[in-house]
């Protein structure tokens, strides 16, 4: 475990080059963010109707247009996007940080977390994330005869791969895996400012293949599904059972 | 932030978690406000069975509502998208019962269009305060607390 002056630095960290950023880009990063990934819109689309889950890291909340059928407690760090977020009925948003979320523990059929943990910037931590999302999950029940069975409530999780040797970024396995990403963002120049665009960065640990699933054992999961879908790298899993 | 919000909510300090006081939270200069949301019952119907009744009777209390039933009501969960009778099963089994459906209107209002603008929540384990303003609850910890 990291000393709690390690953990307060990497705060401070996040705060500067992930929350600050993305409460600054908000609603331009959300003008641009609409079109929900198949993987994801699949898994929300089979939830049985009525389940009651979670959206960690929601940013605009697109995924919370995808399944009116259940009932999602959408969160983000930054007020400004859960703002955006909370126009999508019947679900709700709230502002919370992804390491202290406030739920019961082992109460949810799903979770998702969709281009959140990559921001974290300790191993340690993005490993804490994972296992604060596996906790409030409902854990699985034992069938009849006792037997294990994977029934628990489920997570879907997706990063931001580090082999994406076709996309603009380029890259790919053996390049640096904490890389600090562009955003630019259009203006229109105003009295004060003549410039045309601005750009901010934001801190990304890029995961390379088996990495995810890694972190997820680490947390205590078990992966039941798992694969790569456009430069991402996804996971479904529960609670290990038993 | 709706009232059913509240049902799926408790402190954000970990070790709150495990303590019967942390849940539900308590509301303090709640302001309210009525939004207009479509009535869906077959939504409602499929909630129900997850919401936990002496939790939401706390927060309706503590909102000013006294028109919450002692018992959860006990309503058939809608037929499931995969499994849709046909139309005269659906018309004989589900004819709609008039005091089911004034209880579900009142479950509408008070779950889903009832929105709570402005004030605060508080642990009732260590007292933290979560804010909501302008109808967005926030829980971020102070650092001390998060860890
Ligand atoms: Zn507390």
């Amino acid at each position: 475990m990291y000393s709690s002056e390690a953990q307060s630095d990497s705060e401070l960290y996040e705060e500067a080059h992930v929350h600050k950023v993305y409460e600054q880009i908000a609603s331009h990063f959300s003008s641009t963010r609409y079109k929900p990934w198949p993987i994801v819109e699949r898994f929300l689309k089979d939830l049985p109707d009525g389940s009651v889950g979670l959206d960690v890291g929601c940013g605009n909340g697109k995924y919370l247009a995808v399944n009116p059928n259940v009932f999602i407690i959408a969160s983000d760090r930054s007020n400004n996007l859960v703002k955006i977020a909370t126009k999508h009925q019947p679900h709700t948003a709230i502002v919370a940080d992804n390491l202290t979320l406030p739920h019961p523990n082992a109460s949810f059929d799903f979770a998702v977390s969709i281009a959140v943990i990559h921001h974290l910037s300790t191993p340690d931590r993005r490993i804490q994330a994972v296992a604060a999302i596996l906790s409030i999950l409902r854990p699985s029940i034992k069938g009849q005869g006792g037997g294990s069975q994977n029934n628990g409530g489920k997570t879907l999780i997706y990063v931001w791969a580090l082999e994406q040797e076709h996309s603009r970024r380029g890259w790919k396995e053996g390049d640096e895996q904490d890389v600090m990403v562009p955003w630019v963002m259009k203006q229109k120049p105003t009295a004060e400012s003549s410039e045309e665009s601005k750009t901010f960065n934001r801190y990304y640990h890029l995961y390379r293949q088996g990495e995810l699933e890694h972190d997820i054992a680490e947390a205590g999961g078990l992966v039941l599904e798992s694969g790569y879908e456009k430069d991402n790298w996804w996971a479904i899993a529960i609670r290990k059972p038993g | 932030m709706k009232i059913l919000t509240v049902n799926f909510l408790t402190c954000a300090v970990k070790a709150c978690k495990t303590s019967p006081l942390s849940f539900p939270l308590h509301f303090r200069d709640a302001e309210l406000e009525q939004s207009d949301i479509g009535y869906n019952p077959s939504f409602l119907r499929n909630i129900l069975p997850r919401v936990d009744w002496e939790a939401l009777k706390v927060t309706a209390t503590e909102l000013g509502f006294t028109t919450v039933p002692s018992e959860k009501p006990n309503l058939d969960p809608a037929p499931s998208n995969t499994d849709l009778p046909a139309p005269e099963t659906a018309m004989e089994t589900s004819e709609p019962d008039v005091a089911d459906e004034k209880v579900m209107r009142d479950l509408h209002t008070l779950l889903l269009e009832t929105e709570v603008r402005e004030g605060k929540m508080v642990c009732g384990n260590c007292g933290h305060e979560y804010k909501i303003k302008e109808g967005i609850a926030n829980f971020l910890l102070p650092s001390h607390l998060g860890r």
